[in-house]
């Protein structure tokens, strides 16, 4: 059977590639695409390490079917800096050292990154819940949401 | 496996028809899980998301029309929608992270048929009724009658949901859904109860609809709770027959989430606390919805 030939935006920039029907997003980001900022942990939408913003919402992209997203757009973690410039998020998981093995991180900083677009000074109980999604198995996440709330107030100082 | 997205219903029905071997799909957060764990591929999978009338939510012809794919974030996105029915609302909310919200749908969630799945025992409580579409024309079904068992409905080859209608809730009047998980955030439900009750002008409840999830194969009503509330007053002891009917309507599993023992005792516990939610919220509410 051929395969499908989908067109989507992705970080900004018009990305054309072609896959089988049953293919994830997640599969085609890092096998068609060549971006494998988005990692597998679980592949069933339990675990938060494929987060991508797809269309403006939050997603994982296991759980994404990649013809689905023909015309659509995607933003993933290699997408979130501004240039060479990091992200507030990035720049404050590196000081606050949120992370250990980094699996997870991807998944953190898209996640994140999608709360502090919606809410840019999220409470802490806030920052909790919306990355529930998120599942670390290094740092017991104390420092990943000391990371988020850092980052917010990084968003104030930017008035 | 084949991709294929129709744009408009008939376009779907038309597919269908041509490909007996598919399947539909909304959200996909339970398909392709159930993919990977090794359930066999249909010929064709056909995504419903792209049919505007199947993720719209709207306020039009004296009721609510909620799209069988439209995802539950939308629905808790919805301020009108989460004033007039926060408990569906909430249940639908509950339904897996952020990531999930913004995929997993009230078509899904009731055709996935789990006997756990958090937005039916709302549904029912509110008496919503699902619009169908197949090879037959559009026909149309009260939720409850859906599920048939553990992933089973009763859809016929070539059916889908395209809309859940909901009637506007009359003065005093409220809903609440209430579930056990051990955890505060992404689990499945141990056990699950919906409520919804009105109030007359005395206080009295003079309408009660009560629904438990995940205690049986299919989310159920439970009557005898239903009539020990309706021309009563919500007391100790009407509260205490709400506990005991739920508890009895249990034909709970032993599993990793609970045992039988402990489903039956937690089902009467949130019958009774979800009807104490819907009964505040109905005395709250002077009027009705549009």
């Amino acid at each position: 059977m051929s395969r499908t030939h989908v067109t989507c935006t992705i970080n900004g920039d018009e990305v054309e590639f072609l896959c089988e029907d049953d293919t994830t997003l997640l599969d085609a980001l890092r096998d068609e695409v060549g971006l494998t900022g988005s990692k597998e942990g679980c592949g069933t939408g339990d675990c938060g390490a494929c987060s991508v913003i797809l269309d403006g919402a939050l997603t994982c992209a296991c759980l994404v079917f990649a013809p689905e997203v023909d015309g659509g757009t995607v933003v993933t973690v290699e997408g979130i800096a501004d240039g060479n410039q990091l992200h507030p998020l990035q720049q404050t998981f590196l000081e606050g050292a949120a992370l250990q093995c980094g699996v997870c991180t991807p998944g953190f900083l898209v996640a994140a990154k999608a709360l502090l677009d919606e809410n840019p000074h999220p409470t802490e109980t806030e920052v909790r819940y919306a990355l529930a999604g998120n599942l670390c198995r290094c740092t017991g996440y104390d420092k990943i949401i000391r990371a988020v709330l850092a980052a917010a107030d990084y968003n104030g100082s930017e008035g | 496996m084949r991709y294929l997205a129709p744009k408009t219903v008939e376009e779907a029905t038309t597919l269908l028809a041509e490909h007996p071997g598919a399947k539909v799909f909304a959200g996909a957060t339970d398909v392709i899980p159930q993919l990977k764990a090794g359930r066999p591929e249909p010929e064709a999978l056909v995504d419903l998301k792209k049919i505007s009338q199947l993720v719209s939510v709207s306020d039009e012809g004296g009721h609510w029309s909620i799209g069988a794919a439209a995802a539950t974030a939308k629905l808790t996105g919805n301020k009108a929608l989460a004033a007039e029915f926060p408990g569906l609302v909430e249940a639908a909310g509950l339904i897996g992270s952020d990531q999930v919200q913004s995929r997993a749908t009230l078509g899904g969630n009731l055709c996935n048929a789990s006997p756990a799945a958090d937005s039916v025992p709302a549904m029912i409580a509110n008496g919503m009724r699902a619009v169908i579409a197949g090879p037959g024309g559009t026909r149309t079904a009260a939720v409850e009658d859906i599920p048939t068992g553990p992933g089973s409905t009763q859809l016929a080859a070539g059916e889908f949901i395209v809309s859940f209608e909901l009637d506007h809730v009359p003065a005093r009047t409220g809903d609440a859904y209430l579930r056990l998980i051990p955890r505060t955030e992404m689990d499945i439900a141990v056990v699950g109860a919906g409520a919804r009750i009105t109030l007359d002008d005395a206080g009295n409840v003079a309408a009660a609809t009560i629904a438990i999830g995940a205690v049986a194969p299919t989310a159920r009503r439970v009557p005898a709770a239903e009539a020990a509330l309706v021309g009563n007053p919500i007391n100790d002891q009407t509260l205490a027959a709400v506990a005991e009917a739920a508890s009895a309507a249990c034909n709970p599993i032993d599993d990793k989430r609970g045992t039988i023992a402990y489903r039956r005792q937690v089902a009467g516990v949130l019958a009774r606390r979800a009807v104490v939610a819907a009964a505040e919220r109905a005395a709250a509410r002077t009027n009705g919805g549009n």
